[in-house]
């Protein structure tokens, strides 16, 4: 009975059927193309990004000469008797990013070893989205945050912190980045085969041997990676830097005064009025330039490092 | 080495071993238990300053927090000052950002995942959607700059809504790209052959079978994406997003303000009523990311479970 139901419904659906392999490669056609195009398009804003950073940059090397923007000890575009030396940003830049990564490396190592070896299955359920929702928070919001709860809160221990400073800055842009570092090194240390803890525990180590001593450093290169996305991330956060940090561009390594990174020139005169063509808008572009070169150099290493020493397990 | 009789070399050699081994094991438990107390401190101090930073701003926002704050324009006086502009801005950015950035994110997705075959050029189109991944926002911003506010403002109108959408767009596209592959890689191929052996075109096969299994994931994707965009103030800066617009923004090229320039706007003023208005502003738009994200992991814990 279901088989005649079933030789008539064949039957009849066989008649309906028209093959139309011609329109069908044409649409196969159609979608590869306007795919294939909307993958170039990345390529395209690549291309983009140089495009938009190159022109001002050279512009700007034909007034000011490359040998003093790198060794001039003064950041002064703004005023009349302007200055150019980008280390005075690059170590603001440097100072926030290093304050950072010691919050940050060591949480977010911690807080993925909690996740992965530690934390019970049901506990662990709730606990990825809530740091999910750390990794969620505005970095406008972590700005704020730094500038008017942690920056009072250091006043209190700290003498002679100003109201802005790199101390504040780099701590709330640790934190920011704690979910991040927590997140990839969580994989990595997850694609760690369970035989090579097996292996550890047979010899008799314990379960904290087995993970500094075995697991972190099968999964070390997934670390580093991590770690270095984070440094780039920490290089190019804007937000928190330019709110807590200030706008004092000054070649100081002391966390306790005002400093301005790279990030936070771009937002102060971006934000103010420039005219298109001087020379104080192609400072912009230099250091965008700057920072893209910076960001892109450690995005280079880190994929060179994951390809060079990453373990493969079958 | 063949000289000496292995029995003897072996025996002396473990009884060398065994009596300088010490297990030491209640030391090694006790460093154990601290270590463990140190990780469980790491998520905890995450989390406290997550809670920290929710209480702070509720508490520093609560006093401006009524329904006039959302239908009110920006002004000098901060007790008059609402968001009602820079809310539709954040609406609108999302509407034009979400509709150039979904279609051409998947598409590209697809055709890496789905269509390219392993040359060359697929390598380099990967590793150059990964590097994207990695650029500062701010960079972003400052492509927008040149391409839609000065090369294409016949186009965008210049410092327009189109203009920081398209911008925001390029940025959350490799995140989008990545998503969509991510989620292609997890149907299993038995479904691609099946399709291709009753006779489908790869495309068939991707639309009518592929896609609707990777779906769930892709759209998560898509929402998480989405959601750092709008949380996005650097970029918009730089495109020249305004701080005070005194109208509802109607068409996308119209200038605009943002849900984060405005709280940026009001946290670097020095009036600690302005430091309210920022705290309020910024509960409205946690607000919306936190629907916008739990939707995105509810769909993923669904999608996981069905699996």
């Amino acid at each position: 009975m279901t088989d005649d139901n079933g030789l008539h419904q064949a039957h009849h659906s066989t008649e309906l059927w028209k093959p139309n392999r011609a329109k069908s490669k044409r649409d196969e056609g159609i979608v590869r193309f306007v795919f294939g195009a909307f993958a170039l398009l990345s390529v395209f804003t690549t291309f983009g990004i140089i495009f938009s950073l190159i022109q001002e940059t050279i512009k700007f090397f034909s007034q000011v000469p490359f040998w003093q923007f790198l060794t001039d000890t003064q950041w002064t575009p703004l005023f009349t008797n302007a200055r150019y030396g980008i280390f005075v940003l690059i170590s603001a830049t440097f100072l926030t990013s290093f304050i950072a990564l010691l919050v940050a490396v060591p949480l977010g190592l911690l807080a993925a070893i909690c996740l992965s070896e530690y934390a019970p299955r049901k506990v662990r359920a709730w606990l990825k989205p809530a740091l999910e929702l750390l990794a969620g928070v505005p970095t406008v919001v972590f700005g704020y945050f730094a500038l008017l709860f942690v920056t009072p809160i250091l006043k209190d221990f700290i003498p002679g912190i100003q109201t802005f400073n790199g101390l504040s800055a780099g701590l709330v842009l640790g934190i920011a980045l704690l979910p991040t570092i927590a997140s990839l090194s969580e994989d990595a240390i997850y694609a760690v085969p369970s035989t090579l803890r097996q292996a550890a525990y047979a010899v008799g180590a314990t379960k904290r041997e087995v993970v500094t001593g075995v697991v972190l450093r099968a999964a070390l290169s997934g670390i580093v990676a991590a770690i270095v996305l984070g440094v780039a991330r920490a290089v190019g956060e804007t937000m928190i830097v330019a709110l807590a940090a200030g706008q004092n561009p000054n070649l100081t390594l002391d966390p306790r005064v005002a400093i301005q990174t790279m990030t936070s020139f771009i937002v102060q005169v971006a934000g103010g009025d420039v005219a298109v063509g001087t020379l104080k808008y192609d400072t912009l572009f230099v250091v965008g330039m700057t920072l893209f070169f910076i960001t892109l150099t450690l995005n280079v290493f880190s994929y060179w490092f994951v390809r060079k020493y990453q373990e493969k397990y079958e | 080495m063949t000289t000496t009789d292995p029995r003897s070399m072996s025996t002396g050699d473990l009884g060398k071993s065994t009596s300088k081994f010490k297990p030491n094991l209640s030391k090694r438990y006790q460093l154990d238990n601290i270590f463990r107390a140190l990780t469980w401190l790491a998520i905890f101090i995450g989390l406290a300053v997550l809670a920290a930073l929710i209480i702070d701003t509720i508490i520093d926002g609560s006093s401006r927090l009524r329904l006039d704050f959302l239908t009110s324009f920006p002004s000098r006086r901060a007790e008059r000052a609402g968001i009602a502009s820079s809310l539709v801005g954040t609406m609108w950015l999302l509407l034009i950002t979400a509709s150039v950035a979904f279609p051409i994110g998947v598409g590209a997705g697809i055709y890496l995942q789905e269509f390219a075959s392993d040359n060359w050029f697929t390598r380099f189109v990967e590793i150059n959607v990964s590097n994207l991944a990695a650029v500062p926002s701010i960079i972003y911003g400052m492509l927008g700059l040149t391409i839609f506010v000065q090369l294409f403002s016949g186009l965008t109108q210049g410092r327009s809504l189109l203009s920081g959408g398209l911008t925001l767009a390029l940025l959350i596209l490799p995140v989008i790209i990545v998503a969509t592959r991510e989620a292609l890689k997890s149907v299993p191929d038995g479904l691609r052959l099946a399709g291709m052996a009753l006779g489908s075109t790869r495309w068939q096969t991707v639309w009518h079978h592929v896609l609707p299994q990777a779906f769930p994931g892709i759209l998560t994707g898509t929402i998480l994406a989405l959601s750092r965009a709008i949380g996005e103030t650097a970029p918009l800066i730089v495109i020249g997003a305004q701080t005070f617009i005194a109208f509802v923004p109607n068409s996308p090229f119209s200038s605009f303000s943002a849900l984060p320039i405005q709280i940026f706007n009001w946290t670097s003023r020095p009036q600690a009523a302005f430091h309210a208005n920022a705290a309020a502003a910024s509960v409205v738009l946690l607000v919306v990311l936190l629907l916008m994200n739990s939707t995105a992991i509810y769909l993923r814990n669904r999608y996981q479970q069905e699996r």
